[in-house]
Parts: C-alpha cells; sequence; structure tokens
C-alpha cells in the first residue's frame, strides 16, 4: 500500500507535467536562454582562473542544472499549498493510505521531474561545447536525484505549514531567489565577503552545484564527499522533518 | 453505521459542533439540515478524519474516527461541497488515481469505472481533461469517484449545491438507487428543506448543536397543524383580534400575519365570516421544514446564509463566550 500511493502521487504529477506543453517547452527554453544569453554575453569578461572551465558557459553549465533542480524541486512540493485551495489534497487525505506515502511520494516525485528536466538540460550540453560520457551522466542523474530529494522536502515542510498563496511570494524572494543567487551556479564564492561566503557554506544547493561541476568539469571547490555528505544529511533531516509535518495535519 | 457521543469540536474557542450526539443505522439516508455555519460540514470533516474532535467519540463503520482513521477512510465514500477532483486530469485518470491509491486491482477498477461513468452519463466524456467539464458533470464525476471504492457509508457534503434543478433531481434519483440496489448508508448535509425531504432521518442543526431530530414527517407534525398566511387592511389590529379571540400565537413579517391551526379546513370558514378586519388575502398550506426550523430556531434559515459566520460569533459572544 505505502508503494502504491507513492507510485500513484507520482503518476499524477507527471501526467500533469506532460499534459502542460507550454511547461514542457518552458522547461527547455528556460535554461537554454540562460545558457546562451548569460553564458555569451559574460564569455568576453570572463577570465577562466586556473583549472576551472574554458568558458563562462561551460562554469555555468552545472549551475543551471542546479537552478533547474531548485525550481522544479519547490514547485513540485509547493503544488502541495494548490492541492489545499483546489480541494484535491481532501482526496489524497481521505484516502486510506499514511501520511507518511504522501510524503515520500510528494518528495520522490520531485526527484523524478528534477530528473526529467535535469535529463533536457544535459541535452543541451552541445550548446556550450561540453563533453559528456556515459559514466558523468549516470553520476550527474545520482546527484540531481539527491539534490531533489533535499530540496523537495525542504520545500513540501514549507507548503504543509501554508494554507493559501499568500506566502508564497515570500518564499520566493527570501528563499528559494537567495538559494538561487548564492549558491555558487553564477560566480565562485571564493575571494567574497564572509557573510556571503557563511551563506553560501549553508546552502544546500552549492554543494550540489560543486558536485555537478566536479564531475562534469572535473573541478571541485570541496570533495564529491563532503558534498554528497551535506546533501545526504541535509536530505535526512528535511524529509524527517516534513513527513513529521505532514503526519500533524488530520 | 455512525455513532458520535457528545462529539465536540472548538476552533479558537468558537464551538463549531457542540455536544453532538446522534447515530445512524445502515441503510439509512440521513440528513444534517441547518444554515451555512451551523457546523455540518465541520461534523462531516471529523466523521471522515480530516479533523480530530476536541472532545467527544464518534464511530463511523464500528471503527473510532481518532484511533483507528485508516479503516474509517477505507469504509467511506465522500462528495465534498467543493470539487476535489484534479482538473488537469480526464475524467477516467481521476478514478485511475483513486482506484489505485484505494488499492482495487486493475480488473475489478476497469469494470467498475465503465458502470459508474455509465451511469452519471459521462462515460463518453471519459478522455477529456475535467477542467472542460461543467459544475454538475464535475459533481456527477465525484460521485462516480466516491462510489468506486464500494463504500459501505457516503458522505455527502451539500451535494446539489449550485447546481441546476435537473441535475440535482437527477442526482437524488441516483442516491436513492444506491441505497436501494446497495444497501449503502447515506450521511448528507444541505440547507435546501425541499430537500431535505428525501432523508429517512432528519437532524436539526443550528450553532454546532441538534435542536431536533426526527423523521420529515415527524419534524413537520412539531408545527402545530396547517400554515395560515394572511393579509389585512390593517395587520396590527388583526393580530390584537386574533390574539383576544381565538387566544392564538401569531408571528409577522413582510408577507403578512403567520399563524398555526389544526383544524385549518373547519376554522377558514368561520374565520372569514366572522372577523371584523378587512381581509386582503388568505393562503393555507401544509408545514414545511422551513417552518420546523423557523418555530425550533426562531430564525429563516435563508436569511442566515449570507453571514452565517458573523452571526455565529454574535451568538457566542451574547452567551457571553
Amino acid at each position: 500500500m505505502f508503494w502504491k500511493a507513492v507510485y500513484v502521487i507520482c503518476l499524477r504529477d507527471i501526467r500533469r507535467f506532460f499534459r502542460e506543453k507550454s511547461q514542457v517547452i518552458g522547461s527547455v527554453a528556460r535554461p537554454a536562454l540562460w545558457l546562451v544569453i548569460m553564458g555569451t554575453g559574460f564569455n568576453t569578461i570572463f577570465r577562466a582562473q586556473a583549472g576551472t572551465a574554458d568558458t563562462y558557459s561551460q562554469f555555468l553549465f552545472p549551475g543551471i542544472i542546479g537552478m533547474t533542480v531548485l525550481f522544479t524541486s519547490v514547485f513540485s512540493a509547493v503544488s502541495v499549498i494548490w492541492d489545499r485551495q483546489f480541494g484535491f489534497l481532501r482526496e489524497i487525505l481521505v484516502a486510506p493510505v499514511s501520511r507518511t506515502s504522501i510524503a515520500v511520494g510528494k518528495t520522490l516525485s520531485g526527484c523524478l521531474q528534477s530528473m526529467i528536466q535535469g535529463g533536457i538540460i544535459l541535452g543541451l550540453s552541445f550548446l556550450v561545447d561540453v563533453h559528456l560520457t556515459v559514466v558523468m551522466i549516470i553520476q550527474v542523474f545520482a546527484l540531481i536525484f539527491l539534490a531533489s530529494f533535499a530540496l523537495s522536502s525542504l520545500g513540501l515542510l514549507i507548503a504543509s505549514r501554508m494554507e493559501s498563496f499568500e506566502g508564497f511570494n515570500l518564499i520566493m524572494n527570501f528563499l528559494v531567489m537567495p538559494m538561487f543567487l548564492l549558491s555558487g551556479a553564477f560566480f565562485p564564492a571564493q575571494g567574497l565577503p564572509m557573510w556571503i561566503r557563511s551563506i553560501v557554506s549553508i546552502n544546500p544547493l552549492s554543494y550540489a552545484v560543486d558536485a555537478l561541476r566536479g564531475v562534469i568539469l572535473g573541478v571541485y571547490e570541496h570533495t564529491l564527499a563532503t558534498d554528497i555528505l551535506f546533501m545526504a544529511g541535509f536530505a535526512i533531516i528535511m524529509t524527517a522533518a516534513a513527513v513529521t509535518a505532514f503526519n500533524k495535519e488530520a | 453505521m455512525i455513532r458520535t457521543e457528545n462529539l465536540c469540536k472548538y476552533f479558537n474557542g468558537i464551538k463549531a459542533v457542540d455536544d453532538v450526539t446522534f447515530s445512524v443505522q445502515k441503510g439509512e439516508i440521513f440528513g444534517f439540515l441547518g444554515p451555512n455555519g451551523a457546523g455540518k460540514t465541520t461534523t462531516i470533516n471529523v466523521l471522515c478524519t480530516l479533523l480530530r474532535p476536541t472532545s467527544g467519540r464518534a464511530y463511523v463503520n464500528d471503527y473510532d474516527v481518532t484511533d483507528d482513521p485508516n479503516n474509517v477512510r477505507k469504509s467511506i465514500g465522500l462528495i465534498f461541497q467543493e470539487p476535489s477532483l484534479d482538473d488537469r486530469l480526464t475524467a477516467e485518470e481521476n478514478l485511475d488515481f483513486h482506484g489505485i491509491i484505494y488499492d482495487i486491482p486493475k480488473d475489478i477498477r476497469e469494470e467498475r469505472k465503465k458502470e459508474l461513468l455509465e451511469m452519471v452519463d459521462l462515460w463518453d466524456r471519459r478522455k477529456d481533461v475535467v477542467k472542460t467539464f461543467s459544475g454538475g458533470m464535475k459533481r456527477r464525476l465525484e460521485i462516480a469517484r466516491g462510489l468506486l471504492h464500494r463504500p459501505a457509508l457516503l458522505f455527502l457534503d451539500e451535494p446539489t449545491l449550485g447546481l441546476d434543478p435537473q441535475t440535482r433531481s437527477h442526482i437524488w434519483n441516483y442516491i436513492h438507487h444506491l441505497r436501494d440496489e446497495q444497501g449503502i448508508t447515506i450521511f448528507m448535509t444541505t440547507h435546501y428543506m425541499d430537500e431535505a425531504e428525501n432523508c429517512d432521518r432528519i437532524a436539526i442543526i443550528d450553532y454546532g448543536k441538534i435542536v431536533a431530530l426526527d423523521t420529515p414527517e415527524a419534524l413537520k407534525k412539531l408545527v402545530g397543524g396547517d400554515v395560515i398566511t394572511l393579509k389585512t387592511i390593517d395587520d396590527e389590529k388583526a393580530v390584537r383580534e386574533i390574539g383576544e379571540r381565538y387566544h392564538l400565537h401569531v408571528r409577522r413579517d413582510a408577507k403578512g400575519i403567520h399563524l398555526e391551526i389544526k383544524n385549518s379546513e373547519e376554522f377558514i370558514p368561520e374565520f372569514i365570516s366572522s372577523f371584523s378586519t378587512k381581509i386582503n388575502s388568505i393562503n393555507l398550506r401544509r408545514p414545511t421544514l422551513d417552518d420546523v426550523f423557523l418555530k425550533l430556531t426562531g430564525h429563516e434559515i435563508r436569511a442566515e446564509e449570507a453571514s452565517a459566520r458573523e452571526k455565529m460569533k454574535q451568538h457566542m459572544r451574547m452567551r457571553g463566550r
């Protein structure tokens, strides 16, 4: 029963994802625009640090994957608020399945969507002249899964506490955007003021971006092990908190 | 099928459900009748495990809603007041979601899906996205979904709210059909008096309390006979005269003077011939549940609709809470 509930919640989200053609197109167009416009624009003033990427576009590429994982995960989890508003959440909550299975289903659905979107961006690697091997692709998917697990459960924790859309802008402005900008996706954190570095160092997305950049371009700020450990730890704590919060919904 | 004992649910000190005790038998159509904000939906939400009671006990299909919510959930089907469909999915996909989450094997699911969609006249539209459906079609689809797992008990929260009369009578046909053919127990809420008459028994609820519980016929007997509505050239004088001559309690409003009479057939001719105030019009009718509600609560049900919550708060303050 547990896995059936998880399966059907994921199935529904995936069906919804592919039903909205504009969403599918957007999921390709948005990262492509970032890569082409931001990448090309900054290529001219970018001076590669020793041992990093050849161009800014290449430096940006893993960051864009990280950005997509962040937005996909958070939006996927926050769709619980939509479901609450439009009533579908009640259909889920009165079903004879545990609250834990619902929370896990929502989190895994975020991971699945992130992997689909991440896969699409990997397909754009030719735009920035990055060459991927099969092993790298598998590693990237594993990292996307882990990062998305952490971020989806964070989103779910927030969504379980929110009754309406009003808080949504608050989350976007004070959580998602800072996480996005201060993750090392656009610029490396070394050499920046202390206060920025300290925020970057507690941001789970920083570790996701670092690991992705390491796998794709071969340069790490931390080590792969540190990145994975931080994300796994964050994922476990957030999932536990999200499951607890969800169980409180009578 | 349902049993509650002194059930209470408070929201920030407001008693939404206040010491409610009742029971519903198997195969019964049981109605909760009252204005919006009277506590009907809250009671349903407690019974279907969406809210925890503040105090008291409630049992559904002999399972305790607090201690054994999963078994309660397996026993019940729900049709909510507001739509709870995923309108980006098709009708069929909505039913599939329900079927899988209720763990119905695929072959049985397909069979019932066809049967139910045909019953609610939506088989031809099964591949259409719910967004394109009218309010009545959505409600019918929800009924089909609520029945997919063959619940022993069906909760209907204002099942015909905002629907046209034709769809309403359609839905009532389904409900009677379900009870007669499948022996399903039905618990419903409504604030339409005429609809409540379809129930076997009715609980009238006002400000979170049950003020009366009986069959529609017995409830109507609470009103002292038939209802006569009278318009005269001088209502004030007429009221005085009725009081002096018949010692009857009357009620006055914009529509005229209302009085309740037992032997109205004999009363009217005598009344008209001997009454000294000129009568403009006189109207006799059998009592309705509207009259019962008015009699029991002292206010009309429809006047409450607009700001039931506000009135509820006022009522609480008046009680010194």
